[in-house]
């Protein structure tokens, strides 16, 4: 749970609108959380009637002296053991704040346990023993709280009852904490010397602690602010589900940034589709006008039908996250296992969840130590760097643009793992395969060809642009069908109108378009097609993976039609706007077509006609297997 | 958005997320002010009717005025009420102190319920104000074969992300409005009109704060016969919410064991 509070006027019943904070208490274990916590409750006059005389009966009982601490303790097992178990939640007041207390345990076993309350808190105290100093769990609760996104932190050194209330002691753990926060990225709002269990610098400025000049924990709680909603981002409505209980089909969600109004023009992600708000539906009232921000649970109605599920993103048209399966993330390890290249995982990006791969680890460290080495894997309650490969396309954004959509946890056997950060997010990278089982065709490959009278290819037509590859590529489809055959055209830019329309002209998104293309060609020559591929093509490796993936049933043609000839015909207009300087990333003006090298056949058009070259491509067909030659296929059947 | 709309959105999510992601849930409804709360929360969710059955595990022995409470706006509410009685006191163990005892009992009732229907999702409306073992609970809380809280496995939970995948045969407890106080389920049952039982204003001097049993409840000392007045003793007050509560007294960790074996 993490409520985003803001200071607009909380329940308090005699009016007053007091910002609600929520605080979390952390540091290594044995340095004082509990006790700063029932101090805190007892110097601000926040404990039920009763209950420090209760827990001070309970102690006379048991033979021990009373602690702090025990107000906290409430449960039977961490009496017994001394320690905080699991993240307890205090409400209490300051002159100006409503104060929600989490108290998260110390101790690295339940790590898991202070993740849970940090996670929740618009604020931090971490907590360091004076006599101890910065201890590990202290550096990796700090790391914690910068991966949480917990950005105000105050720090207190506590026991200085312990160290005669040293300046000195103060000022060397005050300096190497604030380093270390500082190489995080996070500035500490105060550092304050105190004594929880005798009182010094909790509430009051003592003598003890005369040398101190800054706030005491109870002013530093008081400086804190409550985290805001985010409506001045971009709208993001994860859709949680679509209800049809009645004739109304009402898509519900949070909306987790921005705001939104009947009649917004919306974009559902990652599919694309595009439709306007009709409704925003409520109850009892129904429907509400006005605009809804940051933080509102709504359900909203479509001015059309829409396949739409849960997981998907709402988002205003020109302002949407990008859809990827291809993911960069800084994040914590809980699990007992490590987490290592190849681990098959379930990645929850608010409510859309997809299978996911690990596909690279770098930087995995254990936060706690101070010269860290980097792993291979990542182990428990430690931090790293993860590529992720998505079985599924989902709609993120880099945690940087949007602290609430950016960031995912990570789920191993039903349990959560895991959780981060998004730090960037790749679009058009291919996925790994997760349990993806092909299913064969129901047809043998003799049986097509039968009927058909060729085997499957790809046929690969690459040239400068304009010269003449699709032209051929028309003439050999129609002669190929004329013949009975089964041909089919792929063209390059019909299929970057449709199939590549995510993909641009820089080098990684062509040679993602080549290999789509070659993938598409490939599937069709297994099933006894003739796939004729049209396009310019110009990297020698991309043809070359090309050629890898269609294997045995690639043929190059390389249409080599002088450059001039090919800048004169432009039917298109490519050149002349290139020229112009309005057409970048344009091949054919420049150097960079690289020539295939050992083509199967290589047709200049500027020298045969169109029926001419589409004879030679069938002779080359036909002499390399793929066209079966009519007498001998005749004879083979008699 | 003020306060209470925070709270309540918060709530609208947890309520929609268990409805998308457990097969089949149940809402305990007690009675009390909190789950009618709930009640209230859940038709938000669902804009207008609950989609789920509302359980009353029944002891047999909470107030007339409960019962007429139930009747009447299970029926205004167009609530699908599943009524299901408790075993005999005699079957609940007999080491337990008499009121932490008949507590114990509605715990197996539930569990009986839990057989009968096969619900892997239960929603209850504890608060982590109300006792300190419930502040340690998780919005979506685990529960072993048996029923039981073993708090010292909780699995993590941050940024709305739930565990909701119990083992076969296990069930979830669903908290929708952990994050709520006393105050703002009264501050939210006054801006929203919510209908309550009458045992919570003061009469003679005396009104219930928290609705159980008749013979394990007692009223307070209280003069608050309007809900501004409740919120005005309440922020006034150091007298915890659970004090008319019999079992919370009986021993230290009386409450605790109950929750460890299942109870709410």
């Amino acid at each position: 749970m993490n409520m985003i509070v803001t200071p607009a006027s909380p329940a308090t019943p005699n009016g007053t609108t007091r910002p609600q904070v929520r605080i979390v208490i952390v540091g290594h274990v044995d340095h004082g959380k509990s006790t700063l916590v029932g101090r805190l409750l007892h110097e601000t006059g926040s404990l039920p009637e009763g209950k420090l005389e209760m827990l001070k009966a309970v102690s006379a009982r048991r033979g021990m002296p009373f602690e702090w601490s025990f107000l906290l303790d409430a449960l039977q097992t961490e009496r017994d053991q001394g320690i905080t178990i699991d993240t307890t939640q205090i409400r209490f007041r300051t002159n100006s704040r409503d104060i929600v207390l989490i108290d998260a345990p110390g101790h690295a076993e339940f790590l898991r346990n202070m993740i849970t309350g940090a996670s929740q808190a618009d604020g931090a105290v971490l907590i360091i023993d004076a006599l101890e100093g910065v201890r590990d769990q202290t550096r990796r609760h700090g790391y914690l709280l910068h991966l949480l996104g917990v950005k105000q932190v105050a720090v207190v050194v506590n026991k200085m009852d312990r160290v005669d209330f040293s300046a000195a002691r103060f000022k060397d753990i005050s300096d190497e904490i604030s380093a270390h926060l500082n190489g995080l990225g996070v500035t500490p709002t105060a550092v304050i010397p105190i004594s929880a269990r005798d009182g010094d610098g909790v509430a009051m400025r003592t003598d003890r602690i005369g040398w101190y000049k800054g706030p005491t924990v109870v002013e530093a709680l008081d400086r804190l602010e409550p985290a805001r909603p985010l409506e001045a981002l971009s709208l993001r409505l994860p859709v949680q589900a679509i209800y049809k209980f009645d004739d109304r089909r009402i898509v519900a969600g949070r909306i987790e940034s921005g705001s939104l109004i009947a009649g917004d023009e919306i974009v559902i992600m990652p599919a694309g589709k595009i439709a306007k708000i009709k409704t925003v539906e409520s109850w009892p009232v129904t429907p509400v006008a006005g605009r809804q921000g940051a933080g509102r649970s709504v359900g909203i109605t479509l001015d059309r039908e829409l396949f739409i599920e849960r997981g998907d993103i709402i988002a205003h048209a020109g302002s949407a996250p990008r859809e990827t399966r291809r993911l960069r993330a800084r994040i914590f390890w809980l699990h007992d296992k490590p987490l290592a290249k190849g681990n098959q995982l379930l990645v929850r990006c608010g409510p859309k969840e997809s299978r996911a791969t690990v596909v690279a680890i770098e930087k995995a460290v254990d936060p706690g130590e101070l010269s860290s080495s980097e792993n291979k894997a990542i182990g428990r309650n430690h931090v790293g760097e993860i590529d992720i490969s998505l079985s599924n396309p989902i709609a993120t954004d880099p945690y940087t643009e949007n602290p609430r959509t950016g960031r995912l946890v990570i789920e191993v056997s039903g349990r959560i793992a895991g959780g981060g950060l998004v730090l960037s997010v790749d679009a058009g990278q291919r996925a790994v395969p997760v349990d993806i089982v092909p299913v064969e065709s129901a047809l043998r490959s003799d049986e097509r060809s039968a009927r058909y009278r060729h085997n499957g290819a790809v046929v690969w037509l690459t040239g400068l642009p304009a010269s003449g590859k699709s032209t051929l590529a028309r003439a050999l489809e129609r002669r190929l069908f004329t013949n009975g055959g089964s041909p089919i055209l792929l063209d390059g830019d019909t299929l970057r109108a449709g199939l590549n329309s995510d993909l641009g002209f820089s080098a990684t998104d062509r040679s993602e378009n080549i290999r789509r293309l070659a993938e598409v060609a490939t599937h069709l020559a297994r099933n006894g097609h003739i796939a004729i591929v049209a396009a310019v093509s110009p990297a020698r490796e991309d043809r070359a993976a090309a050629r890898r993936i269609a294997d045995t049933a690639f043929r190059e043609i390389h249409v080599a039609t002088p450059a001039e000839v090919c800048e004169e015909r432009d039917p298109k207009g490519h050149y002349k706007k290139a020229r112009a300087g309005a057409l970048a990333s344009f091949t054919g003006i420049g150097n960079d077509y690289e020539k295939p090298e050992a083509a199967e056949l290589v047709i200049d058009t500027s020298k045969r006609t169109v029926a001419e070259a589409a004879d030679e491509i069938e002779q080359m067909l036909k002499a390399s297997g793929v066209l079966f030659d009519e007498v001998v296929d005749l004879a083979a059947n008699i | 958005m003020d306060h209470l709309d925070q709270l309540e959105a918060q709530s609208i999510y947890i309520f929609r997320e268990a409805f998308a992601r457990l097969k089949k849930i149940a809402l305990l409804w007690s009675l009390g002010k909190d789950s009618n709360v709930m009640i209230w929360l859940a038709r938000k969710a669902f804009f207008g009717r609950m989609p789920f059955p509302a359980l009353h595990v029944d002891t047999g022995k909470k107030f007339p005025e409960m019962y007429r409470f139930r009747d009447h706006y299970g029926k205004e509410w167009d609530l699908d009420l599943r009524v299901e009685p408790c075993p005999p006191i005699d079957a609940v163990d007999p080491t337990l102190p008499p009121a932490a005892r008949s507590a114990a009992r509605k715990t197996e009732g539930l569990k009986m319920a839990l057989a009968k229907y096969g619900f892997d999702g239960l929603i209850a409306g504890i608060r982590r104000d109300e006792e300190a073992t419930r502040a340690k609970e998780r919005v979506f809380s685990p529960r072993g074969l048996e029923g039981n809280w073993d708090v010292r496995d909780q699995p993590p939970e941050f940024w709305d992300h739930f565990n909701a995948s119990p083992p076969q045969g296990a069930h979830l407890r669903i908290h929708p409005i952990l994050h709520w106080t006393e105050a703002d389920i009264w501050a939210y049952t006054k801006r929203e009109n919510i209908p309550i039982i009458p045992l919570y204003l003061a009469k003679n001097g005396k009104r219930y704060r928290s609705l159980g049993d008749q013979d394990i409840t007692n009223p307070v000392a209280s003069n608050a016969a309007s809900i501004d007045e409740i919120l005005i003793e309440l922020e006034q007050t150091k007298v915890p919410e659970r004090s008319g509560r019999a079992l919370d007294h009986e021993t230290e960790d009386a409450f605790e064991r109950l929750r460890v074996a299942g109870y709410l």
